[in-house]
């Protein structure tokens, strides 16, 4: 049989049932964020080693010219080398039926007869290669469904000069492409880049590799020394042409993995650390409150000989019995949700293998925080009521002691009605619980604030990425460096408004110890299309001499304006320069590394070069202009500007928007729950008061502007100081998201603030609405009697 | 009826509230023999309900001795004072102090499951003729039922004192009757000791004993050589 006490627990609970699903829905949406969040990433990062394990991803990568295979025995005698395995890579032009502008893409070769010993192909559908097939390719899975390809189909290739139609016979995952993007590309886009994979002897007859390579990767042994093993490769590759070798972090995709999971776990991190801390002080006040509320009970029960102990046990019992409903939900939700935030998260990635990870310890501390924050609340709130003699606890408060407010003291109560009155004494004189209250909604208010800023932020981001440095329509790459006469066989073009030249080289930069390899981009003077910025967003005119040196990139190396870098060219002449940095600049994509086109192209010791051009374009001509590019051979990659822009948000939105809303929704939980409590509550700290306010004859119109006139005055305090937590949680959120790849700007839209302090306002009216139902119905005479 | 319940030396009560202090009790002295009904009369503030609460073990004094069964309440620690409570009073409140989310049995039952010796939840009810109203929850109660269920649950204890605030405080006068006969019929069923506090003079006239106080102390007692009963007092 359940005991009478117990029955008090369950009925109470079904008493305040409004204000318990408003706590179970806080701490479930705390929890939930926290086990969601955590879930992901674990299973990510396990998904991503276990797959890169699982199919051999190499350690160490080089490219070079050409070598004879005897080479890559040699490399191979490298103490610390395990496995190695050599390649023909070969970068091939695509010529795509659904594109104006032609797509760029990569042949890998492998080997014929056996199964690769590095960087192995997950076969997602049709078939692998017969040894030496002809014509026939392995797609890597993105571009496949991009252009919504099928089996047998064919691609139009321009591979060393001649067009080629190359069958499709698989479709292939590979740990190297995990995110394929191509060379010098900002954003995975499976579109307009591809990777195929061909039968290596039909591969080395197609572009005269006969018994050569041209990439070597290799996998070294646990406890090798990485640096040694790419010193020594690269002593031997330099005759052929090699370029400096690298390891795994530089490799392109796994870099941008890398950045992706970086991001995501800070967000990870922090979001959840502090949507489970809101909702852990949210219900320690609420439940503290609470069980304030029922001081009267708690000394009667001692009166009539209940121990403090007893006492204490019967209200742990049932704020543990509402905190394991919550965690309970909150657990399924983030299970459940987790589950399929991993498997999205596992098909941007092309992971093809997805392992779920819900690490016990994230759930069961999860739940630990929330408890124990309900705990002490209700411990701290029964300490108070047990240790008042329980005569006096079971009297409604006696009336505190009550001075006139400052605002009266400074004259001007004349202007307050004597219910205004009311409220700022009654705001003055329990200053505490008016603080808990404002702070509480303050906390709802900052997660919104928060959770929005991710989308103001990418779009501050590409305000300035795309109206202000990268202004051009379109921009093109050529297949090798041009002479500068190119230029002007463009500017002619229909359609052509302005152009300006790029020339790209890739370099491996040296200061003190730091080392990075990076692209120095060559600029005009006063460009503008394509224009450098300064951290105050002002275009930087290309100085003269000397490098320009996006902020990130000067952290990394930790250099600063004067100071000399070493920059090795790793292009065939592998010139090693010293040139002065004279600008740093701001950037929030990448880490741009800027010079003067003629100053480049003078240190390089050439006559003068592009590779690419920025070029602006007359609207009405750009059909004619895209399909007249298109049909120009030495054009490798054409980016129009408005789709890498398209690009860039859908990819967001894909990923980082995904988990944000996510945040936006249980944020929005926490709000209403915490709103409403906190009316809920102020109503049964206030209902004797009010009911005697009733009987004394004040209609309930009157009573509900002394209930909700402090509650509305509290909301409007929180919205500022909300806005100013929220402020402080960007901030603190912004610093652990600086990567490589991205920087996020601190910038908060006025529309965020609008949007959050809206939803706090609407929940303040549903909950008002909800409260005053209440008012409305007070039992005058039951209320006198102090029964609920 | 020769043995003595409760009996105090000196008992002072000082409350300090700001810089001002209140003498609530002035060196109480004073015997209360077992198994009688006495009536506290006196105006308010005059420590009625200080009294009460000391003996009743709720509050504690600032300083004199109360004896209980020999043994002085003033050297209880707050554990032992709690099962004093426990195992020898019974309160009935001038607010009832039922809890609203139980019912009459179950607000009964509240205090049976704690006690060494207890009556049947259901006898207790009968005792004071709410045996039908046993699943009513407080709120479908008149205040004349919900204070015999209040009256109930301390007597169902089996106390040695029953210990009652102001009881017919907030009930007409009616319905006040039928209390005050609730509490007689366990006096003289279980011959509990009955400590009544009350405004009301009259009332006094159903006492063995009537105790004045005023201004914390007492001022005189009355013995009732004859006792009326409920039905002949009225006010």
């Amino acid at each position: 049989m359940i005991g009478a006490l117990n029955k008090k627990s369950l009925r109470d609970i079904w008493n305040i049932k409004g204000q318990v699903v408003a706590i179970i829905l806080v701490m479930a949406a705390g929890i939930a964020v926290f086990v969601i969040m955590f879930g992901v990433l674990d299973s990510l990062r396990l998904t991503q080693s276990t797959y890169y394990d699982r199919y051999q991803f190499a350690d160490v990568f080089a490219s070079l010219k050409r070598a004879p295979e005897s080479v890559k025995q040699r490399a191979s005698e490298i103490p610390g080398v395990s496995v190695i395995e050599s390649r023909v890579i070969f970068g091939v032009t695509l010529k795509m039926k659904d594109m104006i502008e032609p797509a760029s893409g990569k042949i890998i070769s492998l080997p014929d007869g056996r199964h690769p010993l590095l960087n192995n192909l997950y076969l997602r559908s049709g078939r692998m290669l017969y040894p030496n097939e002809e014509n026939a390719v392995l797609a890597d899975e993105s571009f496949f469904h991009a252009h919504d390809l099928e089996l047998g189909d064919k691609v139009s290739v321009i591979m060393n000069g001649h067009r080629r139609q190359l069958k499709i016979v698989g479709v292939v995952l590979s740990p190297e492409y995990v995110y394929s993007i191509a060379p010098g590309a900002l954003m995975p886009d499976g579109k307009r880049f591809g990777v195929f994979w061909m039968s290596r002897r039909s591969l080395e007859a197609a572009v005269n590799m006969k018994g050569a390579f041209n990439d070597l990767s290799l996998k070294i042994e646990r406890d090798a020394n990485i640096e040694y093993v790419k010193e020594h490769l690269n002593l031997i590759l330099k005759p052929y042409g090699g370029l400096i070798s690298y390891s795994r972090e530089e490799q392109l995709s796994n870099f941008f993995v890398e950045n992706e999971l970086k991001q995501l776990e800070s967000l990870g991190w922090l979001a959840p650390i502090i949507f489970l801390s809101v909702a852990a002080f949210l219900i320690n006040v609420v439940m503290s409150r609470q069980i304030a509320t029922q001081r009267e009970q708690i000394g009667m029960l001692k009166a009539v000989g209940y121990s403090d102990l007893e006492i204490s046990l019967h209200y742990l019992k049932m704020v543990l019995l509402i905190t394991s409903v919550g965690a309970l939900i909150g657990l399924s939700l983030g299970g459940w949700m987790g589950v399929g935030m991993t498997e999205m998260y596992a098909n941007l990635f092309h992971f093809p293998i997805l392992k779920y990870s819900f690490s016990v310890e994230v759930m069961i501390f999860s739940v630990f925080f929330c408890t124990i924050a309900a705990v002490a609340g209700t411990l701290f709130a029964i300490r108070s009521a047990v240790n008042l003699p329980p005569a006096e606890a079971m009297r409604p408060e006696s009336p505190e002691e009550f001075k006139p407010t400052f605002l009266e003291k400074i004259g001007l109560h004349k202007q307050l009605s004597f219910l205004s009155r009311i409220i700022f004494r009654q705001l003055e004189r329990r200053p505490m619980r008016a603080i808990f209250s404002a702070l509480g909604m303050s906390l709802a208010l900052s997660i919104l604030i928060f959770s929005f800023f991710m989308e103001d932020s990418m779009d501050y981001l590409m305000d300035v990425q795309y109206d202000i440095t990268q202004r051009e329509d379109v921009n093109i790459s050529f297949v090798e460096a041009r002479p500068y006469r190119a230029l002007e066989e463009i500017r002619v073009l229909p359609g052509v408004v302005n152009v300006e030249p790029i020339r790209n080289v890739p370099v491996s930069l040296k200061f003190a110890h730091f080392n990075k390899r990076s692209l120095i981009t060559g600029l005009i003077e006063n460009a503008d299309l394509r224009r450098v910025i300064d951290s105050e967003l002002n275009p930087v005119s290309m100085p003269k001499q000397g490098l320009a040196m996006s902020k990130k990139l000067a952290d990394t190396l930790h250099i600063k304006v004067g100071d000399i870098l070493q920059v090795e060219v790793l292009e065939e002449k592998q010139q090693v320069l010293s040139i002065p940095v004279v600008a740093i600049t701001q950037e929030f994509i990448g880490m741009g590394l800027f010079m003067d086109i003629r100053e480049l192209n003078r240190i390089l010791d050439e006559s003068p070069k592009i590779n690419g051009a920025s070029i602006m374009v007359d609207p009405n001509h750009s059909a004619i202009l895209y399909k007249k590019l298109k049909d120009i051979p030495a054009i490798m990659g054409l980016n129009i500007t408005s789709i890498l822009r398209q690009k860039f948000e859908d990819i967001i939105a894909e990923n980082l928007l995904q988990m944000v809303s996510i945040n936006i929704l249980f944020a929005c939980f926490i709000s209403f729950g915490v709103i409403y409590n906190t009316a809920r509550i102020a109503f049964s700290e206030r209902g004797r008061e009010l009911a005697s306010l009733r009987v004394l004859g004040l209609t309930r119109r009157e009573v509900a502007y002394l209930l909700f006139g402090e509650l509305g005055l509290i909301t409007l305090v929180s919205i500022p100081l909300g806005i100013w937590i929220g402020k402080l949680m960007v901030t603190g959120m912004v610093s652990t998201m600086d990567t490589e790849l991205f920087r996020i700007p601190t910038y908060l839209s006025n529309r965020t603030f609008g949007v959050a302090s809206t939803i706090v306002l609407v929940s303040a009216a549903i909950s008002f609405y909800l409260v005053w139902r209440q008012v409305d119905s007070i039992d005058l005479v039951s209320a006198q009697k102090g029964v609920e | 009826m020769s043995k003595t319940s409760f009996q105090t030396k000196a008992l002072t009560k000082v409350y300090t509230s700001g810089e001002t202090q209140i003498h609530a009790l002035r060196g109480v002295d004073i015997e209360i023999p077992s198994g009688e009904i006495v009536v506290l009369l006196g105006p308010s503030g005059s420590g009625k309900s200080t009294f009460l609460n000391i003996i009743g073990g709720l509050d504690q004094a600032t300083s004199g001795h109360v004896h209980f069964r020999g043994r002085d309440l003033a050297t209880y620690s707050s554990r032992e004072l709690t099962y004093f409570r426990r195992e020898n009073i019974g309160f009935v409140f001038q607010a009832y102090n039922l809890v609203p989310s139980l019912t009459a049995l179950e607000n009964v039952a509240l205090v049976t499951e704690i006690s060494p010796n207890p009556l049947d939840p259901m006898e207790a009810l009968d005792a004071v003729g709410l045996k039908d109203r046993a699943n009513h929850f407080p709120s479908q109660m008149s205040g004349g039922e919900q204070q015999r269920a209040a009256i109930a649950r301390a007597l169902a204890k089996r106390p040695e004192v029953l210990l009652c605030d102001e009881p017919t405080g907030a009930l007409d006068s009616e319905t006040g009757i039928v209390v005050l006969k609730a509490i007689l019929a366990v006096n003289q069923k279980y011959k509990t000791t009955c400590i009544i506090i009350t405004h009301n003079a009259s009332i006094a006239q159903l006492a063995h004993r009537v105790i004045h106080f005023a201004d914390g102390n007492v001022a005189h007692i009355e013995l009732n050589e004859v006792r009326k009963s409920p039905d002949e007092i009225s006010w």
